[in-house]
């Protein structure tokens, strides 16, 4: 296979590119080495759209933020992705805080924040009741949004224009023609093309030294979280941020909504320093549940423990190391000429896509597709699909007379499969036919939000179980949470259903 | 919108029982409502017996009890709609209504009176903040049971039960009886959280160890399970350092409680006991909205299910009395019922009636234990009745039964309190 472009990493900047990229006449792949689409950093995150306060002025992080915040809208409105503008509050509670305080104000006149306010408690009070601090600035670009949402709206959408997903299919090598790079796959498959974009995130670096590129280096800085009841749905008016000190590697740990209505407590900072530790490690660790969980009290008072119905862990590709700490500027670079010097052989990476690389991402693959111009023509097409269809968010969200209606021609609308959630049969049948094919309960619990509500799956999984066996044909041995993460061990007898055996 | 005179929210051993019993206490207009494709809720996937001991002196499976409600329930000809799950309840202006989801449509359903059993569910991995991973492998007891005797699959083939839940033990006994090797239970608690027969006939018979005061404390596998990390606690649940080791297994099963599910009544804005889980109820299951009854696992959860028949029958009836127009318990007082020294919680929350049953749990296990009602007023403290138990165990609701002679005795604001002195 001859691909002009090829994309190593479907997370959501490899997918925004991929996305961008088909809206031109070339020919461009995808590997991921996961079943799916956003299954590392793109999924695990406080999912918020930052306005660009805290990012150092004249830097990538902060053009990009900035941009690619402005994007969104647009975005998320033509891929039916849930996006809320609920703003933010970073708030100042003791006098040591201003300076950091002010300080992020000034980043945010240099970076082009849209709508910064200053704020007294008074007038916090007005945005936040009860809040308590001195100062806050306030920053109404800052938003909420489905992470994963967002990162399989791009893929499907890249697909529906054309854009091959080669799943499953981790790098194990990089060969170097005349005129093209090789990416061979750990099913043996090899992909040629004239174009590499590396965004594989936490393993960037490896990725790199495979294509000959010496000195990146990527550490693996994992996030925990506790996910809350939606009980306290709406008990959060906004993003409510503390200021951050100097050398923190995160934002420091907060309260963020999520646009289906649950609060993260999140997220840690601590990096993954034993060697036989894998990047992709996504532990929770007694001490930082319990942190949490105080912060967590101290925050919302009157939660209890049946609030807290799971935690998750998340991990920052950062090119910090840990006696630093902090973080670098994302590094987006065509080093082409190090990797195939005099040859027409394009070859770009993005190491270090940690925050805000999902607020950046469309503004991110705007500049990719700069750099790729050098390499390959971009002629626009004139059949791109620029929209996805279907409605934004969940059935259970419209208003009653549009789901009766809905229920009328799609009576599977009716059937509720997830009760805490009140996902229906007919959004579990979507997510399991998803455009990208996945069938793992992953896919369908990010495609559906199954199994994400405060039983965990206790009453739904029995149903899509039975759904998948009885209407799609499942063995046991067919159903998968993840990559080599098998759910069952087999048939109680095999002779119970009839003698049949596989 | 169509009218009922009654709705039973749940068909499963409760709202069987409430349904029977409001139609035979003379209400001809019964509708009753289950989620479900087939009635008798997760009776279904106990395929084991011991029920119906108490009720029909008999040792009958899960299946072969609901039958019993399920043939009577035919035989009165009470409509039901399965495959049919209530999404919102509102009592606005005193009226219930019910907003029905189902196959191809969304239905408002009014009516005088609703009682509601949608049983309980259980306590998920997230409300035990385990470290560790997240493998697959990881269920509840419920969810295996249903897997394996519902499903045909196996979930494993070396697995470890955390939780000493009845469940927990079930699932012990089943998961060997199929081929698996169960490692052994651990329970957190210094005593099993199950019935004693329970911890007989599927622990001490299979040879499965039984560790208390002792729990898991980290969850190993980055894709599967490969194992548990268990170690032993002190009194207040704290890790015991030194005693922490590595147990393989390729599954966990969960059996760490039960857990009311009163979505709806919350969403009615029903007072709701902090302690159960379910809704404040009088003697007649009426919680503190007038004509919506609660009852079986919804109300509290119970280990016996002839209970759960039993007080189920009582809010049926009620909920019949209620739909009749008439009242459900006496204008004359009010009795609040409070638990006393060493009890968990009592139900009900306060009676209104002559003559009630009071089911309690206690906090700590005890032989021959001595439990005390005692009434409170302005005229001071008084026993009123003493009754000695071979054996107090929190995982065994008590009952006591209250005659109409004591309960008139008593004043118009007096606090009845059950204690373990």
């Amino acid at each position: 296979m001859l691909y002009d472009v090829l994309i190593i990493g479907a997370g959501v900047i490899g997918c925004a590119i991929a996305r961008e990229l088909s809206k031109y006449s070339v020919k461009i792949g995808v590997v991921e080495k996961e079943p799916d689409v956003s299954f590392g950093t793109s999924s695990r995150n406080s999912a918020v759209l930052h306005s660009g306060i805290n990012y150092l002025p004249g830097t990538g992080r902060a053009e990009l933020d900035v941009k690619g915040n402005a994007m969104m809208d647009e975005l998320c409105a033509s891929l039916k992705v849930p996006l809320k503008r609920i703003g933010k509050l970073t708030v100042a509670l003791k006098e040591e805080d201003l300076p950091g305080l002010y300080k992020q104000k000034n980043q945010g006149e240099a970076n082009g924040t849209p709508g910064m306010e200053l704020m007294d408690n008074d007038k916090m009070r007005t945005i936040q009741p009860g809040i308590e601090g001195i100062l806050g600035l306030w920053t109404p670009t800052s938003a909420i949004i489905s992470s994963f949402g967002l990162t399989i709206a791009l893929a499907e959408n890249a697909k529906a224009n054309g854009v091959d997903f080669h799943l499953n299919s981790e790098v194990t090598a990089i060969e170097k023609g005349e005129d093209a790079l090789t990416v061979v796959t750990s099913d043996g498959k090899r992909y040629s093309s004239r174009v590499v974009i590396n965004s594989a995130g936490l393993h960037c670096d490896e990725v790199s030294a495979m294509a000959g590129f010496v000195g990146a280096k990527i550490w693996s800085c994992r996030g925990e979280y506790y996910v809350l009841d939606k009980r306290l749905n709406g008990s959060l008016k906004t993003l409510i941020y503390p200021v951050p000190g100097p050398n923190d590697p995160g934002l420091g740990i907060h309260l963020t909504p999520t646009v289906d209505g649950n609060i993260l407590i999140g997220p840690s900072a601590a990096y993954i320093t034993d060697p036989k530790e894998s990047r992709e490690d996504y532990r929770a660790t007694h001490e930082i549940m319990e942190d949490l969980k105080r912060e967590g009290l101290r925050l919302l008072p009157d939660l209890s423990a049946s609030d807290f119905i799971r935690n998750f862990s998340g991990n920052r590709p950062k090119q910090t190391p840990p006696e630093k700490g902090g973080n670098a500027d994302f590094t987006i670079e065509d080093v082409s000429e190090k990797v195939a010097p005099g040859k027409k052989i394009g070859f770009i990476h993005l190491l270090g896509m940690e925050s805000p690389g999902l607020t950046s991402s469309p503004a991110i693959a705007l500049k990719v597709k700069g750099m790729v111009e050098k390499h390959v023509a971009l002629s626009p097409r004139t059949d791109f699909i620029a929209e996805r269809p279907g409605f934004t968010g969940t059935f259970s969200e419209l208003p009653l007379e549009q789901r009766m209606d809905l229920i009328r021609t799609e009576p599977e609308y009716g059937e509720i499969f997830c009760r805490c959630e009140q996902i229906t049969k007919k959004e579990i049948r979507d997510a399991i036919e998803n455009p990208m094919s996945v069938r793992t309960m992953s896919s369908i619990k990010y495609r559906a939000r199954a199994m994400m509500g405060r039983c965990q799956g206790g009453f739904c999984v029995p149903r899509i179980v039975r759904m998948l066996r009885d209407e799609y044909g499942f063995n046991p041995e067919d159903y998968f949470v993840r990559k080599d993460a098998p759910m069952f061990a087999g048939r109680v007898r095999e002779s119970a259903r009839g003698g049949v055996s596989k | 919108m169509s009218e009922y005179d009654v709705v039973i929210v749940g068909g499963g051993p409760a709202g069987l029982a409430a349904a029977i019993a409001a139609k035979t206490s003379g209400c001809d207009d019964v509708l009753l409502i289950e989620r479900d494709r087939i009635l008798g809720g997760i009776l279904n996937q106990c395929i084991h017996d011991g029920f119906g001991l108490h009720r029909f002196n008999e040792a009958l499976s899960g299946p072969e009890y609901a039958a019993r409600f399920i043939d009577q329930l035919r035989s009165l000809s009470i409509p039901t709609m399965q495959s049919s799950i209530v999404l919102d309840l509102s009592t606005k202006d005193g009226k219930p209504s019910l907003l029905v989801s189902r196959l191809g449509e969304l239905v408002k359903i009014s009516a005088k009176s609703v009682v509601l059993s949608m049983g309980c569910r259980e306590r998920p991995r997230g409300a035990l903040a385990i470290p560790g991973h997240r493998p697959s492998g990881v269920y509840t007891a419920g969810a295996a049971q249903n897997l394996i005797n519902l499903e045909n699959i196996m979930p494993g083939k070396r697995a470890v039960i955390l939780g000493s839940g009845d469940i927990g033990l079930i699932m012990a006994r089943r998961m060997t009886l199929e081929g698996a090797k169960v490692e052994s239970v651990f329970e957190v608690l210094p005593w099993s959280s199950g019935l004693p027969r329970n911890i007989q006939q599927c622990l001490v018979d299979y040879d499965i160890p039984l560790y208390l005061s002792t729990t898991v404390v980290d969850i190993v596998g980055m894709k599967r399970l490969e194992g548990v990390k268990v170690a032993e606690v002190d009194k207040d649940r704290k890790q015991i350092p030194g005693t922490e080791r590595f147990v393989p297994c390729d599954t966990l099963l969960l059996s760490v409680g039960l857990i009311p599910e009163n979505e709806l009544a919350r969403g009615a804005g029903i007072a709701m006991s902090p302690i159960t889980g379910g809704p404040l109820v009088d003697d007649t299951c009426m919680t503190s909205a007038p004509g919506v009854f609660s009852c079986g696992n919804a109300l509290h959860v119970h280990d016996l299910v002839d209970w759960v028949s039993e007080e189920a029958e009582r809010a049926g009836r009620s909920a019949a009395v209620y739909a009749g127009g008439k009242k459900t318990g006496s204008e004359k007082k009010t009795v609040q019922v409070r638990p006393g020294a060493g009890v968990r919680y009592v139900m009900p929350d306060h009676l209104v009636g002559d003559d009630a049953i009071l089911a309690f749990r206690v906090l700590v296990p005890a032989r021959n234990g001595k439990v005390q009602l005692v009434s409170r007023g302005v005229d001071g403290e008084k026993v009123i009745k003493e009754e000695t138990h071979a054996r107090l165990h929190p995982a065994e609701m008590i009952r006591i039964r209250v005659l109409p002679s004591e309960v008139s005795a008593l004043g118009a604001g007096d606090v009845l309190e059950v204690r373990v002195p």
